[in-house]
């Protein structure tokens, strides 16, 4: 009886999971995603609560309750810090599979040895690899994320690092068919702690070699990797629930990761082991043409002027948390039936959909964000592009500059509108320490300062004219 | 030569028994579902579609409530619970910042 319940349960959240991700397909019918979602949730949580064979509720329920009370201020973080946040919790995700894959294991060798069948071994194995790899690995992109001190924010790399990482990974995998075709000899519980010690340190080393601009394909991985954990979980425990719902979860990361690399022109292999950032050395091509720094009068005059101005945001916005001040913008302008649009690219920010979600959060209509390839075709028609705090997804380098990093790369074509303005925290360069040419061209003007602080002084000029200064 | 699933089967029913096999075919249609359904997702909706995935893999945490509620040894239940609060923790705080940045996109 409880057998058929628990099998109705499984059948029953997997639908309500798959009709929860088939509902974002659109804004408007995204809310009820949240809706099918915990109520999946909260059917397969009470059906395995009332199993039998559950006996100690106290563990449970205060499991739970800290789950709340760290879930719930964690769910409150501004959106700016949304990229860590997510990261913190593939961390989660991969911790939890690879502790329950760690207990499966010790409960088999101490009680029932005859459990670790060829076949479940494997799985448990690869529970816990993918786990603990998931967890410090996303724990590292977290702390980068978030500019911890002690964990550098710039790639770090050293000869022989690809040699190094693949080799750890080798190991941990040839342990782990050692502990597959000998479950239970007298070393391998040895062997299988440090299958989870090479784990860990595979998790850290991986993410060390990988700055900024690559996080939105990295985290798409991570993401992708904590479903499969959870996948491999299902395996060992023989449950279909966990199979289809880590099956869902990792769908989605691949799905992301490849869309991430496409709109990098990268291959996987080359954004985990290419280390982005440091390969750079070529100096700039001819003569080092100088900027030419606008004022905010002149670059409000220069907006008032135009009938198509296109803003494109980038990480810096993120870090000036300037969203709203660009809304502020984005009235004056409108206010003026000048048309304004936000050219998205892919992997602008630091994680898939960032700047949508910022916008979204300052109430820019989500009509006016237009993704890359839409409004490309529109660039030349353009009289003003405004570029707040993005670098290198406006490069033009990356059109035929084939030494450069971000070669071949899609861009948004700034360079092809009348007049650029660009907003730009310092002079130093762009994160992958690339000149960009887009600042020198004849048309571009340059605006130096906090992107929050520049907007808003330009809204302020805008709303009051010059009068008030 | 003993075939040691024959003698895991004679051993241990519930876990020997497992049709591994049906296990991967459900494996691999899910796989199928979720990339024909994750394909569509609205392109603007990429950072939330993340957070709900984030909470929906966190269904870890029925493997978790099964090794910590059962009666195990005690070591066993530590580790349970422990992977109890982390999968616990993802599903409070995904839902929840996906509904709070869902909200976002609805008022328009």
């Amino acid at each position: 009886m409880s057998y058929a319940v628990a099998q109705v349960a499984a059948i029953l959240a997997t639908a309500l999971f798959i009709f929860s991700l088939y509902w974002m397909n659109d804004p408007k019918t995204a809310r009820h995603s949240v809706v099918a979602g915990v109520t999946g949730m909260l059917v397969a949580v009470l059906a395995t609560w009332f199993q039998p064979e559950i006996v100690h509720h106290g563990w449970i329920v205060l499991a739970i309750a800290a789950g709340f009370a760290v879930g719930v201020p964690l769910s409150l973080v501004p959106l700016t810090a949304v990229p860590q946040r997510t990261a913190l919790s593939h961390a989660f995700g991969g911790l939890a599979a690879g502790l329950v894959g760690t207990a499966e294991y010790f409960l088999g060798l101490t009680e029932h040895p005859a459990q670790l069948t060829a076949f479940r071994t494997s799985a448990i194995v690869a529970e816990v690899i993918l786990g603990f790899l998931t967890f410090t690995g996303s724990l590292m992109a977290a702390g980068k994320l978030q500019e911890v001190k002690w964990i550098p924010q710039r790639p770090v790399t050293y000869p022989g690092q690809n040699v190094v990482n693949i080799g750890v990974l080798a190991i941990a995998v040839a342990l782990g068919v050692l502990v597959v075709l000998h479950p239970t000899a007298p070393w391998s519980g040895q062997a299988f702690y440090a299958i989870v010690g090479l784990a860990v340190l595979f998790g850290v080393l991986l993410i060390i070699p990988i700055g900024g601009a690559d996080m939105p394909t990295v985290i798409s991985i991570l993401n992708s990797y904590a479903g499969l954990s959870a996948v491999a979980m299902g395996f060992v425990l023989n449950n279909k629930l966990l199979v289809t719902a880590g099956a869902l979860d990792g769908s989605s990361g691949l799905i992301l990761s490849i869309i991430m690399c496409r709109a990098m022109n990268r291959s996987f292999t080359n954004v985990l082991f290419g280390a982005f950032g440091t390969v750079q050395k070529t100096t700039a091509v001819g003569e080092q043409k100088a900027w030419k720094q606008e004022t905010v009068e002149g670059a409000a005059q220069l907006l008032e002027q135009a009938s198509l101005v296109v803003i494109i945001p980038g990480y810096g916005m993120a870090v000036a948390q300037a969203q709203h001040k660009v809304r502020e913008l984005y009235d004056q302008l409108t206010k003026r039936g000048i048309t304004v649009k936000f050219a998205i690219h892919p992997v602008a920010g630091r994680m898939p959909g960032h700047m949508n979600v910022l916008l979204a959060e300052a109430n820019i209509p989500y009509t006016a964000l237009v993704e890359m390839e839409e409004i490309n075709p529109d660039m030349p028609q353009c009289d003003v592009a405004l570029v707040i705090g993005a670098n290198d997804v406006v490069n033009p380098a990356a059109r035929y500059v084939k030494g450069s990093p971000i070669y071949g790369m899609p861009i948004i074509d700034a360079d092809k509108a009348r007049t650029v303005l660009a907003i730009k925290r310092s002079k130093k360069p762009g994160f992958a320490g690339i000149d960009n040419e887009l600042y020198v061209q004849d048309n571009t003007w340059m605006l130096f300062g906090d992107a929050k602080a520049v907007i808003g002084d330009l809204v302020r000029q805008l709303a009051g004219g010059g009068g008030l200064h | 030569m003993i075939d040691p699933s024959m003698v895991a089967q004679a051993a241990a029913p519930d876990h020997a028994a497992v049709d591994y096999w049906s296990m991967l075919f459900v494996f691999v249609l899910a796989t199928f579902i979720g990339l024909g359904v994750i394909r569509r997702v609205s392109r603007l909706l990429y950072t939330p579609l993340m957070s709900l995935t984030n909470a929906i893999s966190a269904i870890a945490v029925v493997g978790s409530i099964a090794v910590t509620g059962a009666d195990y040894p005690r070591v066993i239940r530590i580790l349970g619970g422990i992977a109890l609060f982390a999968s616990m923790t993802n599903i409070v705080s995904g839902f929840l910042i996906t509904n709070r940045m869902l909200k976002m996109f609805k008022k328009q």
